[in-house]
């Protein structure tokens, strides 16, 4: 204060910078292609200063058109397209969209594909949880989490491969079963990744849960309140981490998520820190859930037998048996048949609801299939919870709403 | 389930022009387009289906009366129940209307302009009815049945670009399959009735538009 009334004219030029500033707001253009946008999203933002007054986000660079073209292709050929909606979890994708089809079809999987379905879905979370969490202490400056959550991932990889053949993009499930049944011991391997991997969450989730820097970075930041989450319908972590307890696997069950026990983490601030802490808790809950599956992993087909129309038979089967060999060429030219109709069906994916919406004229193609995804919903609440925050926090934001740009653009 | 059938009889009572809609899941109603806005009003304040999971739209193809026809899926928050609602479109191929939802719930805005950019549904009252996934100033509507899966020659967005780099986004070649490579001599395009875009190909001429 003295220096101004020492230096009238310094305090005069400051005042009118200030006022020139104030007058002056910039337009900033975040992305498509920076780091902390996990993929390519850009936000077109207005800024006074480092507070921003308007943000827009510009959508749509990952576009490939999954809906049309899976308008012209039959319903096995559209599998592969699933994995690279959220390919951080490609295996509870599957399990969607083979549900939804068979909805459709209205048929029933036996209760060991179901089981597997269930284990996969529930490493696949994991899976994407912790490339999540990973991805979002890199956005607020810790390191060491990535490394971690990778090196946690790999292992869940190796299983993966195991598996279904594929790291990354896995294809695993058919509509009415799996590719193929698990291998000899490796529900045994699933157990010893999540004894190693318990404390490893423990470990990686301390670096972050009561560390200071972090605090000040995400508590009270990018606060959604509940009723702002479900008017932009929010799902999964995000909806949940404002105070809604809401999980289709506990309202809606399917694929059998009734028979296993498992508590829905809730946040009560919907700050960046609660939707952590919810993702985080997640990810233990998936893991006494994977135990529960194989602790009564039932026997029997893993396939529905039945479905003779949608399911392809086995290929030593294809090769002796001309009704086979028949059945397989028809599912393969004609697509599985599936009655006229429409669906909707919604999975408690690692993003929030993954839906699909299937209106189905008879035969092999469907005549619209709308994909419902949940990074695309999250991300619309943007423009309402950027406006006042500072530039900083917008890196935050985006780290805890954890989005994938292949899902939300398709 | 039993919630959104409550509900559905609830609103019949008072909306008499309401029918049921074939589904295979959850309870699904037709509601003529002038009610649309009143009806998801009644079931969002009356029957607390809070959420709303999904808009989007069904093009019946050419020639189909009514042409398009907007989908909503709701759902509610405390009952869990869900309930389809479908309103046919107003207005001529070129411009089909229905009333916006915005007002009822912000998280429309982006499904909304997703439909108007993928079939032009023009949305009355939306508040920036914009395109969202393809790029301003892109002439076509890519979901509507009448575009083919290959795309249609366009010019690029950004006019200084094309006119530097002479490019232009184009139509993809299908052969016969959009997924199926070609080998040999074999025409695929005639070898696989199940491409649907089969009108044309590199080796057969592109009907003129």
């Amino acid at each position: 204060m003295a220096t101004e009334v020492s230096f009238p004219d310094r305090a005069a030029k400051v005042a009118d910078a200030e006022q020139e500033f104030a007058a002056e707001k910039m337009s900033l253009s975040m992305g498509p292609s920076h780091p902390s946008t996990h993929g390519v999203l850009r936000l077109q933002m207005e800024l006074d200063g480092e507070v921003l007054t308007k943000c827009d986000p510009v959508i749509g660079y990952l576009h490939r058109g999954d809906e049309k073209i899976a308008e012209n292709m039959t319903y096995n050929q559209f599998v592969p397209y699933t994995d690279r909606l959220d390919y951080l979890a490609p295996l509870a994708n599957n399990m969607a969209y083979a549900i939804a089809v068979e909805r459709l079809a209205g048929l029933e999987v036996p209760a060991r594909c179901q089981a597997i379905r269930v284990l996969t879905a529930e490493m696949a979370r994991v899976s994407a949880h912790l490339m999540g969490l990973g991805a979002f202490g890199l956005d607020v400056g810790a390191w060491s989490v990535l490394v971690h959550s990778l090196n946690q991932r790999e292992h869940l990889y190796k299983l993966f491969e195991e598996l279904t053949g594929a790291r990354f993009t896995t294809s695993y499930t058919r509509i009415g079963g799996v590719t193929r049944d698990v291998p000899e011991g490796w529900l045994g391997r699933v157990i010893g990744f999540c004894d190693q991997f318990e404390p490893a969450l423990e470990e990686t989730l301390s670096l972050l849960t009561r560390n200071k820097i972090f605090l000040d970075r995400t508590v009270d930041v990018g606060v959604i309140t509940k009723a702002d989450a479900i008017a932009y319908g929010l799902t999964g972590p995000n909806l949940r981490g404002s105070g809604a307890s809401l999980d289709l696997r506990k309202d809606k069950p399917y694929s059998g998520y009734e028979q296993y026990e498992f508590d829905v983490p809730v946040g009560s601030k919907g700050d960046c820190y609660d939707r952590y802490l919810c993702r985080g808790e997640e990810m233990r809950q998936s893991v006494r859930i994977i135990r529960q599956v194989i602790a009564k992993f039932p026997g029997g087909d893993w396939y529905a037998k039945d479905a003779r129309k949608i399911f392809a038979p086995p290929k030593d089967k294809i090769l002796t048996s001309m009704e086979e060999l028949i059945n397989n060429f028809m599912i393969v030219t004609e697509g599985p048949q599936m009655p006229a109709g429409e669906v909707y069906f919604e999975a408690e994916n690692p993003k929030g609801a993954l839906g699909f919406y299937i209106v189905s004229k008879g035969g092999g193609v469907p005549w619209r299939l709308k994909i419902r995804s949940p990074s695309f919903c999250n991300l619309s609440i943007l423009p309402k919870v950027c406006a006042g925050t500072m530039i900083s926090d917008v890196v935050t934001l985006l780290g805890s709403l954890d989005f994938v740009m292949g899902e939300c653009d398709r | 389930m039993s919630a959104s059938v409550d509900a559905i009889s609830a609103l019949k009572a008072k909306f008499p022009q309401i029918t049921d809609r074939a589904s295979r899941d959850c309870p699904a109603i037709d509601v003529p387009t002038s009610e649309i806005f009143a009806v998801l009003k009644a079931l969002r304040d009356d029957a607390g289906f809070d959420l709303l999971s999904d808009v989007t739209a069904i093009d019946w193809a050419e020639g189909a009366s009514p042409r398009f026809t907007a989908v909503y899926h709701l759902y509610s928050t405390t009952s869990h129940a869900a309930v389809r609602v479908a309103a046919p479109c107003a207005g001529d191929d070129a411009a089909p209307t229905v009333p916006s939802v915005v007002a009822l719930w912000p998280g429309a805005n982006w499904h909304e302009r997703e439909a108007f950019d993928m079939f032009g549904i023009k949305f009355t009252g939306h508040p920036d009815l914009r395109r969202i996934l393809m790029w301003d100033g892109y002439p076509y509507h890519p979901l509507r049945k009448d575009f083919p899966l290959a795309g249609i020659e366009t010019v690029l967005p950004d006019a200084e670009v094309a006119e530097e780099t002479k490019a232009k986004v184009i139509a993809a070649p299908m052969m016969g399959g959009p997924f199926v490579t070609s080998s040999g001599e074999i025409n695929l395009t005639e070898a696989e009735p199940r491409a649907k875009d089969e009108s044309w190909s590199e080796r057969s001429e592109k009907p003129s538009a």
